[in-house]
């Protein structure tokens, strides 16, 4: 059967990905998928129904990433995954790794919120992760009712053998026809109060706000509506007695029909505690034992360019990589927390990827994280409008250095940085691929790519 | 001075980092020795005019612009009489629309207007989205827009510029936003004013107008580097990538 469906076009992309990796052409990531959706629309459909096990999808606009790469971790024991690890996660990424799946047994796909309908109806996986919907690049995606109401309609396409996981702390994603349930059962770690950017905060059903009694990042908490009820849906899998321990770890009682069991993560923040539960519950519908998710999650460290620590001349980087308000948000409290940095680089780049729509930044909270600083460097190709954020946040001018070259601007974070010291660097998305191509030509990482071989 | 603000459903309308523009007007008044104070008129507060020296509407989503319209439109008499009366104003995005006479859907739902500014708005096939220049009375300003809405200006109304690079109100008439009085109209975000320093100062002024009853007084000049810098880029943008049919 298998050769029946390696045509040509698919061994002629294979070679594609092969060369463009050889000559160094960027990842070689996507190009052989843009290649084959060309050759053959219906190839995708194909190389998927070839995977013995399935697939399993994980969307959401913040996590998706981290929460696969926690999934894999978990997974990785009990099957040979095809996994999109460097986050391609549009069509063309889909298809360039389902072409290199080899001999794999599942397909672990992380997927874009906007291309989630057309990958659903092409892929059939037998598992669904809905995350969060925040608002994010609405140049790009549009508003955020518009992906809800395709993420709704894709649902209710998928047929009733799919075992679908969702985040219950999410009013868009919990009102979606129901699944598994997740979130968060610990108000002692909630916020005080909404947040400037909070998206979805009046009731899907009929319109009046909520109330919440307890909101834990962004959006994201137990709501009830005081108007028709519509409330945060019964949980399943929660997390409970959650620790927060500054910029290293978290730690939380994972609740799940079958048992409870304490859950230590090596990365910070309580985004990251739903990305675990997120990962725990999707893995258990694919038959994860207990034991495999809490070593599984036990084990993670960080996936690419989230909370990831790189070693440069004796001081460190911390890479951080901010694409919308939710995010950049939940970074800016985690750091803040933890240990508020005094010098910091934050770099702005304005390409398709990152949304040509800057204004986002201006929904970030950055005044706690300029409360503590002594320098902040701003980079990216809208430096300057960086610099006039935090100028209009209430920063003085002196401690603000506008420098648009990233290189430039490393070497000056590393310089006020002092020995032993680490930078704290929050880059957009293609502002952090340059950081790591710069820090990986200067010897100092492995490439993404190779990495993730 | 004490500066009044009216800002106009900030829970609601806030999509496109409105407050960026409230944080420029405050910053700029205190640089100038005055106070800037804002008070949120959302669903269940009034309208007053002479209360307030200078209103904001922002943008919203549709879901958010269609929850305060039908409230607003009920607080059109005390807005128009407020503007009338020498209130400055500014509408940005979802804001503009709705200071219109009505906003007409795609499928043909009508969403009511307040009637300040002589200009309707008709859903479009295509969203405008990009970067824009405008060429106007007080220089270059620059910003993002992202609607799909059309917005057509009654014959002899007055457009806050004229387009360079980008879309503007309809996509075709070459013209961008709405002025009136001491109220402008448009559908520049990103946010506007930080980058667009000149315009902020001419609505500040106005609003000082207002408070004393007399002529917008000549702001002091500020070191505006940055603003300038990020002008220049935003500018660029237009030129180099503005969106067109």
């Amino acid at each position: 059967m298998t050769a029946l469906f390696l045509t040509a076009e698919i061994a002629a992309a294979r070679a594609v990905a092969a060369l463009s990796r050889r000559v160094g052409a960027g990842a070689g990531m996507t190009v052989p998928g843009k290649l084959l959706s060309k050759l053959d629309p219906g190839a995708i459909d194909k190389l998927a129904a070839r995977l013995p096990a399935g697939s399993a999808v994980v969307s959401a606009t913040n996590g998706k990433t981290t929460t696969s790469a926690m999934a894999a971790e978990i997974l990785g024991p009990r099957f040979r995954l095809a996994h999109n690890r460097s986050g391609a996660n549009l069509v063309s990424g889909i298809a360039s790794t389902l072409l290199s799946a080899g001999d794999a047994e599942l397909g672990l796909l992380e997927v874009d919120e906007a291309a989630l309908p057309e990958v659903l109806r092409r892929v059939r996986p037998r598992a669904v992760l809905f995350g969060n919907l925040f608002r994010d690049q609405l140049d790009r995606y549009g508003e955020l009712e518009l992906i809800a109401e395709r993420w709704r309609e894709a649902v209710s396409a998928l047929p009733p053998s799919t075992a679908i996981v969702q985040n219950a702390d999410d009013p868009q994603v919990g009102h979606l026809a129901g699944g598994v349930f997740y979130g968060l059962d610990d108000p002692s770690v909630a916020r005080p109060a909404l947040q400037h950017a909070a998206d979805s905060k009046y009731c899907v059903r009929c319109g009046t706000p909520y109330d919440y009694a307890a909101a834990y990042v962004g959006h994201l908490g137990d709501y009830r509506c005081p108007s028709c009820g519509h409330a945060r849906p019964q949980l399943e899998i929660s997390a409970r007695a959650i620790e927060l321990e500054g910029l290293e770890r978290a730690a939380f009682d994972l609740v799940t029909p079958e048992g409870t069991r304490r859950v230590e993560l090596a990365l910070p923040g309580l985004y990251n505690v739903y990305n675990a539960l997120g990962a725990a519950a999707l893995a258990r519908a694919l038959g994860s034992t207990l034991d495999e998710i809490v070593d599984g999650l036990g084990r993670f460290s960080a996936a690419f360019g989230r909370f990831e620590r790189i070693p440069v001349d004796g001081k460190k980087l911390l890479l951080l990589l901010i694409k919308n308000p939710a995010g950049a948000n939940e970074a800016v409290r985690t750091l803040v927390e933890g240990r508020a940095p005094r010098v910091a680089v934050v770099a702005l780049n304005d390409g398709i990827a990152d949304g040509r729509d800057v204004s986002w930044i201006w929904d970030v909270d950055f005044e706690p994280l300029l409360a503590g600083i002594d320098t902040i460097v701003a980079s990216g190709g809208r430096a300057a409008e960086l610099a006039l954020r935090f100028k209009y946040g209430g920063l003085d001018e002196s401690a603000i250095e506008v420098e648009p070259d990233l290189a430039r601007a490393l070497d000056r974070g590393l310089e006020l940085t002092p020995a032993g010291g680490e930078l704290v660097v929050l880059p957009t998305y293609t502002a952090m691929l340059a950081l790591q191509r710069l820090v990986a030509d200067r010897g100092l990482a492995k490439k993404y790519w190779e990495r993730a071989a | 001075m004490r500066i009044r603000v009216g800002h106009l459903y900030p829970d609601y309308l806030n999509i496109y980092a409105d407050r960026g523009n409230i944080a420029v007007f405050a910053q700029r008044a205190k640089w100038r020795g005055h106070e800037l104070h804002v008070d949120a008129i959302g669903m269940d507060d009034a309208v007053v005019p002479g209360e307030h020296d200078l209103y904001y509407v922002g943008g919203g989503q549709d879901r958010e612009q269609l929850l305060v319209a039908e409230n607003l439109a009920r607080k059109a008499q005390p807005l128009i009489d407020a503007v009338h009366d020498g209130a400055a104003l500014l509408a940005v995005c979802g804001g503009y629309q709705l200071l219109g006479r009505g906003y007409k859907g795609f499928h043909g739902e009508e969403m009511p207007g307040v009637g300040l500014l002589p200009l309707e708005t008709v859903a479009g096939e295509r969203r405008m989205i990009g970067d824009v220049l405008l060429e106007t009375e007080l220089g270059p300003i620059a910003g993002f827009e992202n609607h799909a809405g059309r917005t057509y200006l009654d014959e002899g109304a007055e457009p806050l510029g004229r387009v360079v690079s980008g879309f503007g109100n309809d996509g075709e008439s070459g013209y961008e936003g709405c002025r009136l009085l001491r109220a402008i109209g448009t559908y520049l975000h990103g946010p506007l004013l930080p980058r667009n320093p000149q315009l902020a100062d001419w609505l500040l002024a106005q609003a000082l107008a207002h408070r004393s009853g007399g002529e917008p007084p000549e702001l002091a000049p500020l070191p505006d580097e940055l603003e300038t810098k990020a002008a220049h880029v935003s500018a660029e943008r237009a030129r180099s990538r503005g969106g067109k049919f």
